[in-house]
This record gives C-alpha cells, sequence and structure tokens, in this order.
C-alpha cells in the first residue's frame, strides 16, 4: 500500500523518578512508583501535597547556562527530550530539507511555572494589580505564550517547517503527536519531532485542584498516593515530565535503516461537549475515538494486546474509561490487559498522553504489560485486568493508548509493529 | 538582499491523491474588534478607516504602554449567561459572543435544525495566552487570602484550551477538536486544521481564535520583548511600512468563522459562502537563514496548495509588523513574489491593533468580506505613502476592485509564519 505511516525512530523522556527512557522503563516495569511530598515548593497550606516530580539538573542534560536560567522548566524538559530523541534515531537532520521538518509540542499549562514566579516578583507577592513593565525579564513574552515551546525545540533541532504548541489540556501529549502524524501522513512533512512537556508543580496549580479536590488528600504515604482503579482512590497526583518522539515517514526511515519502535497507525479525538470537568459515564465519546483510530489502523478490537489507560485515579475518569474500553472493543476488553502509569509517574496534565506514548513504543519494543502500581482491590465497577502491581510479558503487535481531559477533550491513539500489513 | 529560498522546497500540503479533494467553504463569520462589536459594523468602521486604538481604560498603566485596541464589554456580555460568564475568561467570553453570531449568519443557529451529527461538527481555535484576567486574578488571590480562596474555576479558565471547551459544549460539536498555539501565526494554522479535519470527514468547523490580552501582567509579558508600541498619539502608535514605525499596539478580538465542507454545505442550500480555504502553509524562520525567507517560503507554498499563480492574486492582507526590520523582510517578501508595487497591499490591523491569536482570523474574515463587496479597506497611516514606497500599500480610502483571490499573511514572535490563500467560491 502506498499511503505515507508515520513511525516512531527516537525517544526521548524526563519523567519523575529519572531522565532517559532506560530509567522510564526500569521504573515502569519494576512497578516502582516516583511519587513523593513536593518538594519544589513550600506546599504546607495546601490540600494536596504529594507529586511525582523530576529531579532534573538542566545544565547537566546539556541545556546552556543561559537557557537553563531563561527557559520556563517545561521548555527545558522538552528541550532535553528533543536531544534525546534526535541522539537516539541516529538521523542526521541536516539531510532532512528544512522546511519540511516540522515540530509539535503538546502542553496544558505551559509555562505557568515562569509566569506565576515572575508575577510575584513583579507584583509585591500579588499585592500589586497593576504591574509596571520595565523591571520584566526579558523573555517573558515567551512564558506567556507557549508557542515558545516549540519555536525553542525548532531553533535548537534547525526545524523549518510547520512549527506549533497544541494546547488541549489533559489530552495535549497525544492530541500533539496525532498532530504530527497527520502531517506526515498528508505528505507536508517528512520527519517531526513532536511530544508535550508539562511542568505544573506549582502553588497555582496546586491550588486550581485543590479547590475542585481533583487530587489526593492523602499526604501520609505518598508511595502509594496514585491508586487508579483501586476501590480506596481518593483522586489523582500530580506529576510533571515531558517525552519527545522523532517521527519518520516509514519508506524513509526503512530506508536510512533506522530502527523503529513502532508505527503510529490511527489517532483520533472526539469531545464530549457535557461539561468542561464532568464526563458521562458510558464512555461514548472516549469510546469513539477509539472506534475510529482503530479504524483508521485497519485494526480489529482484537488486534489490541494492550490498553494503556488513561487511569487518572479519579472515581468518575476509572469508571468512565472502563466503560469506553468496553464499549470500544467489546467482549475483547475482558480479555486485553488494561494499565495506568499513572500510578507510579503521576498526572502530568498535558504531558502525560505523550510520556504514555513513549511507554506504549516501549512496552511494543520489550513485549512487556507494564502494571498498574498501587492496586490491591479494584474498585468493583472497574472489572477489567487492570495488570496489578507487577508488570506481565506478553505478545505485544498492536496497543491502544487513551487520554481524557478537562474541557471534555476524548483521544486515542494505536500504535503497533513496524512492518504490520495494513 | 534578496531572499533565497524558492518557494517550491516547501510541498504544499495538499493531501494524499487519494484523499477526496474536500473543499472548506466560510459560511459564516463572526467577529469582535476594537472599532466594532458585529461582523456589518467593524467592516463599515473598517472601510471608513475609523480606529479602535485608544488609551488603555480598564486599568490606569503604570508602565509605558499606554494604548491598545479594547473591546467593549457590551460587545459580547450579553451573549453569555451568567452562569458561563462566572467560570470564564473575557476572552472565552468574547468567542461565545462571535461563536453565536458565526453559526446565526451561517444560518445555523438553531442546534436542531443543523444537518451534522455531533461527531461531524468541531472546534478548533488558536490561543495565545489563555485567560489572562482571570488567571491574573487567582493567582493574586492565591498569594494575598491563600490556596483556600482560588476560585474553583480557575482549572477550566485559565488554560489555553477553556475556549475550544466551552464553544463544544455550547454548541453540542463533539467532533475532533483542537487548539493551537503559534502566537500570531496560530490563528491561520487552526483555520488550516479545520481545513484537515473537514478532509477527513467531519462536516462543519467553528474556527479562528480570540484574544484578550490587556490584563496589567499579560500586557507587562507582551512589552517584555521591546516590540510594543510606548506612542501615546493613537494616530501615531501602529505605523507598519512606515518610516516612523514605532512598534505594535496590541488589542483585544478576532474572528470565529463557520467552514463546512463543501457538498456538505451546498445540500443544505447555505445563506452564504464567503470564500474558500483554498491554500496554507506554516514554516519557523531559521535564526540563520536571510530575514524573510521563511514568510516567503510559507506564503509561496500556499499559494502552490492553492494551485494559484502570484498573478492572480488581487489583494495582500499583510503581517504588519509596525517593527522596522519586520517590515522591510515583508517588503522584500512581497517584492520578490509579486515583483515592486506588483499587488494592493493593505493592513486593517492598524485600526484594531494586533490581536494575537485573534488577528489571523479577523484579516481572513475582512478579506472573504472584501471579496463579497469588491473593495479593499484601508490601512490608516497618518499620510499618504511616498509614490515611490516599495508597495502599492492601500491607504486614506478604501479601493474598488474586484477580488477572486486574497493572501492573509501571520507571522508570530520566536519565528512562526503562516499564509493562507482565500478564494472565491460560487
Amino acid at each position: 500500500m502506498s499511503a505515507r505511516r508515520a513511525v516512531i525512530t527516537g525517544i526521548g523522556v524526563v519523567a519523575p523518578g529519572g531522565i532517559g527512557t532506560k530509567a522510564f522503563w526500569s521504573l515502569l516495569t519494576d512497578g516502582r512508583t516516583a511519587t513523593r511530598p513536593i518538594s519544589l515548593f513550600d506546599a504546607s497550606d495546601f490540600r494536596s501535597r504529594v507529586a511525582a516530580e523530576c529531579d532534573f539538573d538542566a545544565e547537566a542534560e546539556g541545556l546552556t547556562a543561559l537557557e537553563a536560567r531563561t527557559l520556563d522548566r517545561a521548555a527545558q524538559f522538552a528541550a532535553v527530550c528533543a536531544d534525546q530523541a534526535l541522539a537516539d534515531s541516529g538521523l542526521d537532520v541536516t539531510t532532512v530539507r528544512p522546511h519540511r521538518f516540522g515540530v509539535t509540542i503538546g502542553s496544558a499549562v505551559g509555562a505557568s511555572t515562569g509566569l506565576e514566579n515572575e508575577y510575584l516578583a513583579l507584583s509585591q507577592h500579588g499585592r500589586n494589580w497593576v504591574v509596571d513593565s520595565a523591571p520584566a525579564a526579558e523573555r517573558l513574552r515567551e512564558h506567556l505564550v507557549p508557542s515558545s515551546f516549540a519555536a525553542h525545540v525548532a531553533r535548537r533541532s534547525g526545524a523549518q517547517g510547520p512549527v506549533a504548541t497544541v494546547s488541549t489540556g489533559c489530552t495535549s501529549g497525544l492530541d500533539a503527536v496525532g498532530h504530527a502524524v497527520a502531517l506526515i501522513e498528508e505528505g507536508t512533512t517528512d520527519v517531526m519531532l513532536a511530544g508535550a512537556s508539562d511542568a505544573p508543580i506549582t502553588p497555582i496549580t496546586v491550588a486550581c485542584f485543590d479547590s475542585i479536590k481533583a487530587t489526593t488528600p492523602e499526604n501520609d504515604d505518598p508511595e502509594h498516593a496514585s491508586r487508579p482503579f483501586d476501590r480506596d482512590r481518593k483522586g489523582f497526583v500530580l506529576g510533571e515530565g515531558a517525552a519527545v518522539f522523532v517521527l519518520e515517514e516509514y519508506g524513509s526511515a526503512l530506508r536510512r535503516g533506522a530502527h523503529i519502535y513502532g508505527e503510529i497507525a490511527g489517532f483520533a479525538t472526539r469531545s464530549n461537549a457535557y461539561h468542561m470537568t464532568g464526563l458521562r459515564p458510558d464512555g461514548r465519546e472516549l469510546a469513539e475515538a477509539a472506534r475510529v483510530a482503530l479504524s483508521r489502523a485497519r485494526m480489529a478490537a482484537t488486534g489490541v494486546d494492550y490498553v494503556n489507560a488513561h487511569g487518572s485515579g479519579t472515581k468518575q475518569n476509572d469508571r468512565h474509561e472502563t466503560a469506553a474500553v468496553k464499549a470500544a472493543l467489546g467482549r475483547h476488553a475482558y480479555d486485553v490487559p488494561v494499565s495506568s502509569i499513572k500510578s507510579m509517574i503521576g498526572h502530568s496534565l498535558g504531558a502525560i498522553g505523550s510520556l504514555e506514548i513513549a511507554a506504549c513504543a516501549l512496552a511494543l519494543e520489550h513485549q512487556v504489560v507494564p502494571p498498574t502500581a498501587n492496586l490491591r482491590t479494584a474498585d468493583p465497577e472497574c472489572d477489567l485486568d487492570y495488570v496489578p502491581v507487577t508488570a506481565r510479558e506478553a505478545r505485544l503487535d498492536g496497543v491502544l493508548t487513551l487520554g481524557s481531559g478537562f474541557g471534555g477533550f476524548q483521544s486515542a491513539m494505536v500504535l503497533s509493529k513496524p512492518g504490520r500489513a495494513a | 538582499m534578496s531572499t533565497t529560498v524558492s518557494e517550491s522546497t516547501v510541498q504544499a500540503g495538499s493531501g494524499c491523491p487519494e484523499q477526496p479533494a474536500a473543499e472548506a467553504l466560510i459560511t459564516g463569520i463572526g467577529m469582535l474588534a476594537p472599532n466594532g462589536a458585529h461582523t456589518e459594523e467593524i467592516w463599515a468602521n473598517v472601510l471608513a478607516g475609523r480606529t479602535g486604538i485608544r488609551p488603555v481604560s480598564r486599568f490606569r498603566p503604570k508602565g509605558p504602554v499606554r494604548l491598545a485596541g479594547e473591546v467593549a464589554d457590551d460587545a459580547f456580555l450579553q451573549a453569555v449567561p451568567s452562569r458561563l460568564r462566572a467560570q470564564t475568561d473575557r476572552w472565552t467570553q468574547m468567542a461565545v459572543a462571535a461563536s453565536d453570531a458565526a453559526l446565526e449568519d451561517a444560518g445555523l443557529a438553531d442546534a436542531g435544525t443543523r444537518p451534522y451529527d455531533p461527531f461531524d461538527m468541531a472546534v478548533i481555535t488558536a490561543s495565545s495566552s489563555g485567560g489572562n484576567e482571570f488567571g491574573q486574578r487567582e493567582l493574586s488571590r492565591l498569594w494575598t487570602e491563600g490556596p483556600q480562596r482560588v476560585s474553583v474555576y480557575q482549572s477550566i479558565a485559565w488554560f489555553y484550551a477553556a475556549t475550544t471547551g466551552q464553544l463544544s459544549i455550547r454548541h453540542g460539536m463533539q467532533g475532533p477538536c483542537g487548539v493551537v498555539v503559534a502566537d500570531q501565526a496560530g490563528g491561520l494554522d487552526a483555520l488550516a486544521q479545520a481545513r484537515r479535519v473537514l478532509r477527513s470527514g467531519t462536516g462543519l468547523v467553528l474556527t479562528g481564535g480570540m484574544e484578550a490580552p490587556l490584563s496589567p501582567y499579560a500586557l507587562t509579558c507582551l512589552d517584555s520583548d521591546g516590540t510594543v508600541s510606548h506612542a501615546t498619539d493613537p494616530a501615531r502608535a501602529y505605523l507598519p511600512f512606515h518610516e516612523g514605525a514605532t512598534g505594535w499596539v496590541p488589542g483585544e478580538g478576532g474572528a470565529i468563522l463557520v467552514v463546512e465542507e463543501s457538498t456538505a454545505a451546498r445540500s443544505r442550500a447555505v445563506p452564504h459562502v464567503y470564500g474558500r480555504l483554498a491554500g496554507h502553509a506554516a514554516t519557523f524562520d531559521s535564526p540563520s537563514a536571510p530575514p524573510g525567507s521563511g514568510l516567503l517560503a510559507a506564503a509561496g507554498a500556499a499559494l502552490e496548495d492553492a494551485g494559484v499563480e502570484p498573478s492572480r492574486v488581487d489583494v495582500v492582507f499583510a503581517d504588519a509588523a509596525g517593527v522596522r526590520s519586520q517590515d522591510e523582510a515583508e517588503i522584500r517578501v512581497l517584492t520578490e513574489l509579486f515583483g515592486p508595487r506588483g499587488v494592493p497591499v493593505t493592513a486593517p490591523k492598524t485600526m484594531t491593533g494586533r490581536l494575537n491569536a485573534g488577528g489571523g482570523p479577523l484579516d481572513v474574515a475582512l478579506a472573504v468580506l472584501a471579496m463579497r463587496d469588491g473593495v479593499i479597506p484601508p490601512t490608516v497611516l497618518p499620510a499618504e505613502p511616498a509614490p515611490t514606497h516599495p508597495l502599492d500599500l492601500v491607504t486614506g480610502r478604501p479601493r474598488t476592485a474586484a477580488i477572486r483571490t486574497a493572501l492573509v499573511l501571520a507571522r508570530g514572535a520566536g519565528g512562526f509564519n503562516s499564509a493562507v490563500v482565500l478564494t472565491q467560491a460560487y
């Protein structure tokens, strides 16, 4: 078949528990958790005081002192991941026509870390409504407009094709990669750096989830705070991080002898048009996204060997998602392993979708399903195989990853082993 | 120095041959601008050269930015139910009003009569900076009153996806929704994404961009890179392509458009077909490439995508940065593509300020109104440019002209370039 297809040839990861794909995959397959008391700021006045933080030193990861000083934390994550992904791919970008090389970076809350810090400095800790621009940092405009994330990755890598940030809340990490895949498939680009980054462990973002009681209030046992699908879960645990991929057109990746982790065979997004934070219990829009993604991948429900769940660990999500998996996969839903890596690395908002794609690509590579950590007793209304506690070897040819977020966005992506006849 | 990138190095996003050649038709317009509350008012004021740039009135600025294009609250608030007002920033409220107007204009105000399944309708907007005023208020509250005082709506009002999410709920649109951020270029990229999802089977997309960057903190952020005008005379504050250029004036507003797949649109006997989104391309500036080469590549590829020779372009809605070096780069691009003074060029944004994510969609809306009425709206400058000016800039009075093809350009801070080609649809 002649249609253009997009494959993953390089992966970069900054995640709680470790930088790089090796540390990431070892954490996930060991079933270890990276959730801990918040150390990035003094969270003692907050309801939820646990998070999955990254131990990240920008200069040690190869950024310049200037980048370390002026870029928002999430922009730094994205830049480091892009470097890793390019190195991993072995692609010599000077061989790519620059206008056929693009960048899409997802982010839910953009440079909110930098924006909050700078606001405090300019406003006398929030006391002055009217702030003066005279003492403002020169790069403050880059914090305001998160297209700066994609721009920075493009400048560093030499991409001169379509460059954009995609910001659809908690599905940004799937949608940004889906957008990049569409550009390759339609023939606009040959190579994309695509992924997502968020660094939301900041007072304002912790407070905004506190105020709606979406995050867990259980602060005494941080390692076990993120419990998707468990009867005793109390809400999600905030995380941070990034993942960026080198995506290439399949034929040219083959020709240069690239290592191919997998093909992004299908993607779809739908909206529930129901509520900004609420979900319809039947999961019909997420199910529709999954069905369309499978249909674009020309894959039957029974071709799905693993479902990487959104699995945020809120009661509403876990039940909504369980219903959606059943609606999309039918009887096969009961036979397929379903797990949530948020149990280990928390929910990094827009970034998590790309971190989950990375987990899926590595699962295809290693033929191992990462577990749902901390799952002791499943919610009786969640009756699928959630791969509790321990990773599992399995034959994996097709995997489905799901995302669901504020604003009603519901996204699904299908990855498959490279070279599958479609 | 002439630019060296040939437009042919960018392949147009024209799709695989096997994809159906669905056309994206603009069938409804909703707009808000500093110089008007609705489409016909804005259009009349733009043709008359009436500016909406004035001293900032929503607060008393301490910093050096004194002028902006503010949208009056009356222009949009009544369209927003009180419950929704509490949950949303001004930016989303403006988009609600404009989206209502766009659907009404398309003859689709009544949700019950829309001939589309909810999964076949989508919302794709651009946002540059999210819910600024709401976000600043909650940041202040957090740090002066404590985390318990932060609004329960902060998580859904501040983030960049708020507008698309609220519009999808308000209008019951469940198709492939999206949010694109590419600063001022993002508004055009959102329209391109709308066309992309129409090609993959969606019937209708509500698309465009809106921006409200005039909270004190957001304005401070914008001013930080040294390109915003500090002038105090509204008539001399934003002078693109002019020797007196001192930067750009930020403004509020934008446009939300109804874009429909052509077969579906024609089968429902749409009230208007304003024009066709015929071509698009986006590029990013390499720091080492000659200034303007990225914009030239984008414009050339968008024309190629549309299958239009430069000689057939009847008007260019310029990016018009108002910053000398960027204006010079754009002049070189237009000269290279069209020859010296080879095409009428206009920048009605001299009357609204630059609207970031809203700017491109507003220019697209004005361009299709120009097609409808056979008239090019003017660029407002203090004096007629000299006859030796390198651009055929339409200034002073509107210019009568048959317009079948228009090119709209936008550049975003950091190196983003986007170009859209619009053609008349019959």
